[in-house]
């Protein structure tokens, strides 16, 4: 085992086999969206009070999850990275940021979506979509830092402790927005929560759910690859690479 | 239900296909950034050799 | 020089920060004066009306408080980065973080302190109701501590880039929001009369961890920046 992981450290061989990786997560990811989509939109239930606009919770509930998980990956790769100088887990971790961050303004925009028929208004200081807005800026100053600092080793060692920061404000920011909105509670929100749901209208939310997974495997792989040839594009192996002799 | 009946969806059709679109939009970019950073690298990679080889 | 413990050099380096800033006192007034900018302009962009202003007041002070910090941290760590000094306390023998704590202790004592001394006026200004005002400065005695804390990592992140100033606010206010969140609401309810403890104890328990844990973070952020 250890073996294993010493060599998957290796950056070629570590390109090697997120290459192998890629077009398996790649067309899992593709068809399980599908078969989700195809679920959540055809074969699953109106509900009886939200009528077809529930069914945005296809897309909105698995990207809010994804925004959070990839933060915490992000956080958990940077530490990796910053206690045992991995460079592998430097890259995955700022590989995660862009796609966290696109995820979590789907998260948001779908969720703002959602509230127009529901709420009448685009945007209500609910608990959950502030705190997806303020990881929107995490992710954001994550990505800022990184982009901001010239050598891009010490930019993802940078952005590494930006991100643990941010994984130990995460539950602190989100208590208190939640603790805030008990205060300022408006009358309509609790029409978000629901209270049990329906089998045949979970499975596609889960189904879902997976292929997001699977769909950040692959693209966080690819961008790991790519961004490792940026780093190495003076060594051999991806000087043979771009052109074998 | 009919196709008609499905595209119209309850009358929420708007916030229903926008915000699938919009997914839609999100999940090709995050894929096809990367391809094409990837091929700016090679071309970059490319030019450099070809550089140097007439050096 | 290895005789030097680190209380003492803690001691010594707090002493240095404010004598540096008694000499460079000019600069420490635009933070206050800023402050109380922002908030007289706040009443002229919303109107006068001393309902409102009650029901805003907490909010806008500390919103101002919030951005007179964020004004004043690229001092923290700026100048002593420029000049090598921040180098050679990273070569010392004492532990960074501490070090740390006592440049930031420092700096507080120069920017926040004053702050809070000017607070009643504001609180004036913004119609906030007299039986609050011991609410609102002991909020701002508890907050801003904080601010300068985990201000500090991130100055201590972006010390060395050129343009530091936006994206310094993009990574540090949205950590504030907690801060924010707690402080304004215990005004909002000390100047309706409600019992306030819940909310500054939280500040409290805010205040204990980001002693413990930010400058440790600082630390580890400088060393990555000078790296």
């Amino acid at each position: 085992m250890m073996r294993f992981i010493h060599r998957l450290a290796s950056p070629k061989y570590f390109y090697d086999v997120a290459g192998r990786i890629v077009p398996w997560a790649g067309w899992g990811a593709l068809i399980l969206i599908l078969v989700g989509a195809y679920w959540g939109l055809v074969e699953a239930p109106a509900d009886y009070q939200q009528g077809d606009s529930f069914r945005i919770i296809y897309v909105h509930v698995p990207a809010a999850w994804m925004s959070l998980f990839i933060y915490v990956v992000m956080a958990a790769a940077g530490a990796i990275g910053l206690v045992w100088r991995i460079k592998l887990a430097e890259i995955i971790a700022i590989a995660s940021a862009p796609i966290g961050a696109s995820f979590t303004f789907l998260a948001l925009v779908t969720g703002s979506l959602w509230g127009k028929p529901m709420w009448g208004t685009w945007w209500v200081w609910d608990a959950r979509l502030t705190s997806e807005l303020i990881l929107l800026f995490l992710y954001l100053g994550v990505m800022a830092l990184y982009g901001a600092v010239e050598d891009k080793r010490m930019a993802s060692r940078a952005a590494a402790i930006l991100a643990i920061v941010g994984v130990v404000n995460i539950p602190i920011i989100h208590y208190s927005v939640e603790w805030w909105n008990t205060l300022h509670q408006g009358p309509t929100v609790t029409k978000l929560d629901k209270p049990s749901i329906a089998p045949e209208m979970l499975w596609p939310l889960l189904i879902m759910a997976v292929g997001f997974q699977l769909y950040y495997v692959a693209t966080v792989l690819m961008r790991a690859r790519v961004e490792l040839l940026e780093r190495e594009r003076n060594s051999r192996w991806v000087q043979e690479l771009v052109q074998p002799r | 239900m009919s196709f008609q009946e499905f595209l119209h969806m309850g009358g929420y059709a708007a916030y229903v296909w926008t915000s699938y679109a919009l997914a839609l939009v999100v999940l090709i970019a995050n894929v096809v950034q990367p391809l094409l950073q990837r091929r700016r690298l090679f071309a970059a990679l490319a030019r450099k050799r070809r550089r140097s080889a007439r050096n | 020089m290895s005789a030097l413990s680190t209380p003492r050099a803690m001691a010594l380096l707090l002493r240095r920060d404010l004598l540096l800033a008694y000499r460079r006192r000019a600069e420490l007034i635009n933070p206050l004066l800023f402050f109380v900018l922002i908030a007289t302009l706040f009443p002229l962009g919303v109107g006068a009306d001393s309902r409102l202003l009650q029901t805003a007041g907490p909010g806008i002070v500390w919103v101002a408080a919030l951005l007179a910090a964020l004004l004043s941290l690229d001092s923290v760590f700026r100048s002593d980065f420029e000049d090598g000094t921040l180098e050679q306390l990273m070569l010392s023998a004492h532990p960074v973080s501490l070090l740390v704590l006592a440049k930031v202790f420092a700096h507080w004592l120069v920017t926040g302190v004053p702050l809070i001394l000017v607070s009643p006026l504001i609180g004036v200004l913004l119609s906030i109701p007299s039986r609050a005002m011991p609410v609102l400065v002991a909020s701002l005695a508890l907050g801003t501590p904080v601010l300068s804390l985990i201000g500090a990592v991130g100055v201590a992140l972006t010390v060395g880039l050129r343009r530091a100033g936006i994206i310094l606010s993009l990574l540090v206010l949205p950590l504030y929001v907690p801060v924010l969140i707690f402080a304004s609401s215990a005004v909002d309810a000390a100047s309706s009369g409600l019992p306030v403890g819940p909310q500054l104890y939280i500040l409290a328990a805010m205040l204990v961890a980001a002693v413990s844990l930010a400058p440790v973070a600082a630390a580890a952020s400088l060393r990555v920046s000078l790296s």
